[in-house]
């Protein structure tokens, strides 16, 4: 009764999908574009909340999907490419794009249709690499992106024309506020059912040919062409003035940083509440004994003291996201790019260099857009100086527990101004590694820097809340795993051996982290290190914020008391000011966490790199937490 | 020295406009890269502005798409005579 199907049935089928990627059996929908083209908002808008972030094998470029439910009912799944100019790759990101596309990417199969991306305010360059993607031979559609901004220039197109020319359907989109998205879901599906034709040697098209065709189409399907991009030139008057531009950079940054750390204080005084509500709870609820105190001083204390910073990690992400979406943070490269070029980078290494604000391994993984590999390994190198979100706790800390809240001018207060400083110390100890590695280690032709600059818009707020929701979800889980994991070995550590009966001293001096600690002391004792700091070194490898979850564990076993006073107190009580300093020093520059470690491994591709990382960065934070110790002891 | 042939992207005036007549001296991949970013010959570009410290990197409009790209590179980049002067 098994009766094999026709051959000629399978044959297209066969020719069509030849290697789909094992588990996957929805279609792939492929989406394309140049990097400005608003290729992220629309997918966000397809996707939502439902997108899965992983890496594709054997390279570092990250693979962005997701499944989505088309109007017919049928099911796809839409991969993001990364953005591009064209079929040639200059980059590890564009190589992705192009083998993706003809099949040949590992781990992916070949899509079953492209989603082009094209923005209308800029057809020309956006159509010559919608040529180049229509000569491979797969079903497409195209979403003529930005039709707000169109028509707000005075720009008129004619779709349907475009479409005809070009042979494919073309649908008007706003991604940011989501229009058009149900005609593109239709076209997609009508797309994904057609046969393709897929060629298989593809040789790079000339350039000027494809240009010339592009010009010709774009403006056959003109109507009328407006003023272009008024609202962006008069906004660029403005943001790129030689003067007014980099007081505006300078202002919106010190905001930034005023703005972790003030509006943040009241949402992290909730969730320090419900901490120490769940610890009260537990404390009533449990008998005294080793697992009251693992899961009250281990778990609740380490897990609380890191989730307590998620308000101000939040908060500097959304900046972020704002200053990508809007376009602005291109213009902030732009006005960077001297300064960076004096140190031997180009403005493209300000965006990672930005992004390891929050965290140096996305900053890390976003140097993969630099081209060229001495450029991007000087700017890999110096990404972990830039002061990344998991320091905030620690500084937190120091600063509530030793520098005064007083008003210094203004609205600007004392903290936040020690804040601003020990970021700017990092930011002018990375120029410095910058310029002496550029000498040394990644010495090279020097750097250039070309970018496009796309045009304002107003971000959507769903797009951010997106963003900010993906990194949350990244930080509690990391919080939750590895962090956890640390602190309750460090529970242990601090708790075992028990002291003998009768001891007369504190009850974790007689445990192994005790012995670690003392073992570590005379190596940090010179630059102003005390027994406590010695012991919460070791873990913070696994994480900096961690340093704080150990210092909190510590002192709450530390003493008889249960923990009334909070850890700042019990710091200011016990720490003299230039050792509070010399460790905030330390923090600047120390190579604390084996993530960033293990990422740099990765992206260098051996143990080289990180291990030279390491060994320079914890050179810098000896000598910079030594000189800020000997100097703040002769002068206090 | 201000005969036609020399004239490049990086002498034009902020706020002038020129057509494109060429990439001479750069490497390959660049004018590649150039090209998709639209400087082909007969593209119209306008200088809009100058980084601060030096006026380097500038910005250019080339068709319906700003660049920014730094003095060197500009150089590389040969241009008509000024199209218009702005007021």
């Amino acid at each position: 009764m098994n009766v094999a199907p026709p051959p000629e049935a399978k044959m297209p089928v066969l020719v069509g999908k030849p290697d789909r990627a094992p588990g996957s059996r929805l279609p792939l929908i492929a989406v394309v574009g140049h990097p400005n083209a608003g290729k992220t908002s629309l997918f966000n808008a397809m996707s939502g909340a439902r997108q899965k972030v992983g890496n594709y094998p054997g390279v570092t470029v990250e693979r962005k999907s997701a499944e989505i439910g088309l109007p017919g009912g049928s099911r796809a799944e839409l991969v993001d490419l990364p953005g591009c100019y064209g079929l040639v790759p200059r980059s590890p990101d564009e190589a992705v794009t192009r083998d993706t596309l003809l099949g040949r990417q590992a781990g992916e199969g070949r899509p079953d249709a492209v989603l082009i991306v094209a923005d209308a305010t800029n057809l020309g360059s956006h159509l010559r690499f919608a040529l180049d993607v229509l000569r491979l031979g797969l079903p497409a559609v195209m979403a003529l992106n930005r039709m707000d901004m169109a028509a707000r220039d005075g720009l008129t197109l004619d779709s349907g024309l475009l479409a005809e020319r070009l042979g494919i359907p073309v649908i008007e989109t706003v991604a940011v506020r989501r229009r058009g998205l149900p005609e593109l879901m239709a076209a997609l599906e009508t797309a994904v059912g057609l046969p393709a034709s897929p060629t298989s040697d593809f040789t790079p098209s000339d350039t000027r040919q494809l240009g010339r065709d592009a010009r010709a189409i774009a403006a056959a399907v003109t109507l009328a062409e407006g003023e272009a991009r008024r609202t962006t030139r008069r906004l660029d008057a403005v943001l790129l003035h030689p003067v007014i531009g980099p007081v505006v950079l300078a202002t919106l940054l010190f905001l930034m940083f005023q703005a972790v750390f003030s509006w943040a204080e009241a949402p992290m005084g909730w969730i320090e509440a419900g901490i120490a509500w769940a610890q009260g709870l537990l404390t009533s609820a449990l008998p005294e004994g080793l697992l009251r105190s693992l899961l009250v001083d281990g778990i609740l204390a380490g897990v609380g003291s890191v989730v307590v910073f998620l308000p101000q990690i939040l908060i500097l992400f959304a900046f972020i996201l704002v200053l990508e979406a809007s376009g602005y943070m291109v213009r902030a490269a732009f006005l960077m790019d001297r300064m960076m070029a004096a140190v031997g980078l180009n403005g493209a290494a300000f965006i990672p260099l930005l992004s390891s604000f929050a965290c140096a391994i996305p900053g890390i993984m976003a140097t993969r857009t630099i081209a060229e590999e001495r450029d991007r390994l000087t700017t890999i190198l110096i990404a972990p100086l830039m002061t990344c979100s998991a320091r905030l706790p620690v500084y937190a800390v120091i600063i509530a527990a030793f520098i005064p809240a007083q008003p210094l001018w203004g609205p600007v207060g004392l903290q936040g101004f020690v804040l601003f400083a020990l970021y700017l110390a990092g930011i002018i100890g990375a120029m410095l590694a910058a310029l002496a590695l550029r000498r040394t280690v990644t010495r090279g032709p020097a750097p250039n820097f070309l970018m496009e600059m796309p045009a304002y818009q107003l971000p959507s707020l769903r797009d951010v809340a997106l963003g900010l929701w993906l990194r949350a979800a990244a930080f509690l889980k990391r919080a939750g795993g590895i962090i956890m994991a640390v602190t309750v070995v460090l529970w242990a550590l601090a708790s075992f051996p028990a002291p003998p009966p009768g001891a007369d001293r504190p009850a974790i001096e007689y445990s192994i982290a005790g012995r670690i600690g003392s073992a570590i002391e005379p190596l940090v004792a010179p630059i102003g290190f005390n027994h406590e700091i010695a012991m919460s070194l070791l873990p913070a490898m696994a994480a900096r914020e961690v340093a704080v979850a150990a210092l909190g564990t510590i002192y709450a076993l530390d003493g008889a008391d249960e923990d009334s006073t909070g850890l700042v107190e019990r710091l200011r009580g016990s720490w003299p000011l230039p050792t509070a300093l010399a460790f905030l020093a330390w923090f600047v520059f120390a190579p604390q966490c084996l993530s960033t470690l293990a990422v740099v491994k990765r992206e260098t591709g051996g143990w080289k790199w990180p291990l030279f990382m390491f060994g320079y960065l914890f050179a810098l934070a000896y000598v910079a937490a030594g000189v800020t110790y000997w100097t703040a002891t002769a002068l206090l | 020295m201000s005969a036609p042939f020399s004239l490049n992207l990086d002498s034009l005036a902020t706020g002038s406009s020129a057509r494109v007549t060429g990439l001479r001296g750069l490497p390959e991949a660049l004018a590649e890269r150039l090209l998709e970013l639209g400087f082909e010959e007969g593209a119209e570009v306008e200088a809009l502005h100058r980084a601060p410290l030096g006026g380097d990197p500038l910005a250019v409009r080339v068709d319906g798409a700003v660049v920014a790209l730094r003095r060197t590179v500009a150089r590389g980049i040969s241009i008509s005579a000024p199209l218009s002067s702005r007021p």
